[in-house]
């Protein structure tokens, strides 16, 4: 059985200016499948997230070719771009909890698609926080700031914020860069839940993150995919480039 | 280095200039804003000494007379509230939202370098410039004559480049990290502005917009050239005593007419004329620095 491919990317290039960061990239991401991306700095992991939900157009100098394609549809052809980007939760890699209550936080993308009714609001609200093992903290205090939280708990709300626009692909963008193991182990459960009903991409510096939770890992250095395959492979004694055998090992990167 | 653990703490010549310098510094630096005050209080002192003879609530409502010598200031003090009332409410609603297009809306192209541009320097022309300006565009090319609204209408276009300067400085110190969560759940810019950027700049933008009333306040040519008068009959604690289209008499204009262009007036009334221009200009600065303590008090973040 040929799996579901649910985003599909086609010769992806981009370039800042006249310095081209992603040299033609080809992969596709199944649905409901925890894609790994794992590469050292400077690789272009968030760029590419950032062409997928087209928040690379806020940098003017940034030139994109190649397509995109999210249910067989090519974002880079999308008229509703705000639709477009409910359908893609973004978690980046700071905690961000905005300076409006718990409540407004996780209900604000809702309400910016047109949601203004409490009744329809509030189950939203509970769900989201539940998923993103948020709820039993604060249920008590809703009404206080987001921004109040510690930073593990605003990654959490962060993650529940891009959650409650109903995505059906999740990207985490180095999500545990700000919080401690624990909470990181708290979160990781969660997304082994998340999958079910959604396609995560996982872009992390932590090769073993990757490991535990991904079904397939792309290795990306220096805009370009040294190999791409199933988890047992690149974290196998026998991946096809030995580049990424050093990586995941640790020997360089 | 350092190999008798013992003597690590002990004074050398080298630590005890080290510590001499930063004294020394500290202290200059300590003096020269103390001495910031001294002016302040040098004029306010020798203004309220001079002025003390005429200076009462009476002198604030009274009207001037014997052709401005003697009497009161009431036309002018209400003469200069309309100008500025009207001055602001014309710049800060374009200044404030033109800040939030430059701010949140303009990409980096030449049309908006140019705008910043235009901006910077309208903001570096001299108030007699303007003046000028608002003499040819305001009084002769539209045609509203010397008059309030003039008037009002060339402090708008002195007082609006700083308003906006001040109201995207505002703006700016609200985290980009917030846009662009914002921005990643699907809110369009405007929803993102409403939401988020506003509310926790809102204060800020009003402290600026309230320290233009100062200026405002202030300035003579512009006013004189467009729309003040030397003397106008109203009635004493009138409220509202000029038309829009009618010249008025204005606080700047009346002290620079009754201390250099008419002879005989009572020795203390341009000083407390001084006196109540600058405590107006206090007033509404400490009003300011009253929004801007409750701003910090309810910072967010």
């Amino acid at each position: 059985m040929t799996p579901d491919k649910h985003i599909e990317v086609r010769d992806l290039r981009l370039a800042f200016g006249t310095k081209e960061v992603i040299h033609g990239v080809t992969f596709d991401i199944h649905r409901n499948e925890i894609f790994g991306v794992i590469g050292p700095a400077q690789s272009a992991k968030t760029s590419l997230l950032r062409c997928l939900n087209r928040t690379i157009e806020q940098s003017t100098d940034a030139t994109v070719s190649g397509t995109i394609k999210v249910d067989g549809q090519d974002v880079r052809k999308v008229k509703d771009l705000y639709n477009l980007r409910r359908k893609i939760g973004m978690v980046a890699p700071l905690p961000v909890g905005l300076p409006i209550s718990i409540y407004n936080n996780v209900a604000f993308a809702p309400r910016c698609a047109g949601m203004t009714k409490k009744s329809e609001l509030d189950p939203i609200v509970e769900q989201c926080l539940r998923q993103s093992a948020l709820w039993d903290e604060v249920k008590d205090r809703l009404d206080s700031l987001g921004t109040k939280l510690s930073g593990g708990q605003q990654q959490r709300l962060t993650i529940a914020r891009a959650l409650s626009h109903q995505p059906e692909v999740l990207c985490l963008d180095e999500f545990s860069i700000a919080i401690d193991p624990v909470t990181t182990m708290r979160i990781e459960e969660v997304l082994k839940e998340l999958r079910k009903e959604m396609t995560i991409i996982l872009v992390t510096n932590l090769t073993q993150q990757a490991r535990r939770l991904a079904d397939r890992t792309m290795f990306l250095w220096n805009g370009e995919i040294i190999e791409l395959a199933d988890n047992d492979v690149i974290f196998g004694d026998q991946p096809k480039d030995q580049r990424t055998r050093d990586y995941v090992l640790g020997i360089f990167g | 280095m350092n190999a008798d653990p013992n003597k690590r703490f002990t004074e050398t010549p080298m630590v005890r200039r080290k510590l001499c310098q930063e004294a020394i510094a500290k202290w200059i630096f300590r003096i020269m804003s103390a001495s910031m005050i001294v002016p302040l209080l040098l004029i306010l002192g020798y203004l309220i000494q001079r002025a003390w003879p005429s200076l009462s609530v009476g002198f604030i409502l009274d009207v001037p007379i014997r052709g401005i010598k003697d009497g009161g200031i009431w036309p002018a003090f209400v003469g200069t509230i309309y100008l500025v009332f009207i001055s602001l409410a014309v710049s800060a609603p374009i200044g404030i939202l033109a800040a939030v297009y430059l701010n949140e809306y303009a990409k980096e192209n030449w049309f908006n370098r140019i705008i910043n541009l235009a901006v910077i320097n309208l903001a570096g022309v001299p108030s007699i410039v303007h003046a000028l300006f608002g003499l040819g565009a305001f009084v002769y090319a539209a045609k509203f004559g010397c008059s309030i609204i003039s008037a009002s209408l060339t402090l708008a276009i002195m007082t609006l480049p700083v308003i906006i300067a001040s109201t995207r400085e505002s703006l700016a110190s609200v985290p980009r990290t917030f846009r662009e969560a914002c921005w990643n759940v699907g809110a369009t810019r405007w929803q993102t502005i409403r939401a988020i950027v506003l509310p926790n700049s809102i204060s800020g933008i009003l402290t600026g917009v309230i320290l233009q009333v100062s200026r405002a306040a202030g300035e003579t040519a512009p006013v004189m050239f467009t729309g003040a008068i030397y003397f106008k009959a109203v009635q004493k604690g009138d409220l509202f005593p000029y038309r829009l289209d009618e010249q008025c008499m204005a606080l700047s204009t009346h002290l620079y007419n009754i201390s250099t262009q008419v002879p005989g007036v009572r020795e203390s009334i341009p000083f407390a004329t001084a006196v109540v221009l600058l405590g107006l200009v206090l007033v509404v600065n400490a009003a300011a620095i009253i929004l801007r303590v409750w701003l910090r008090n309810r910072k967010k973040w």
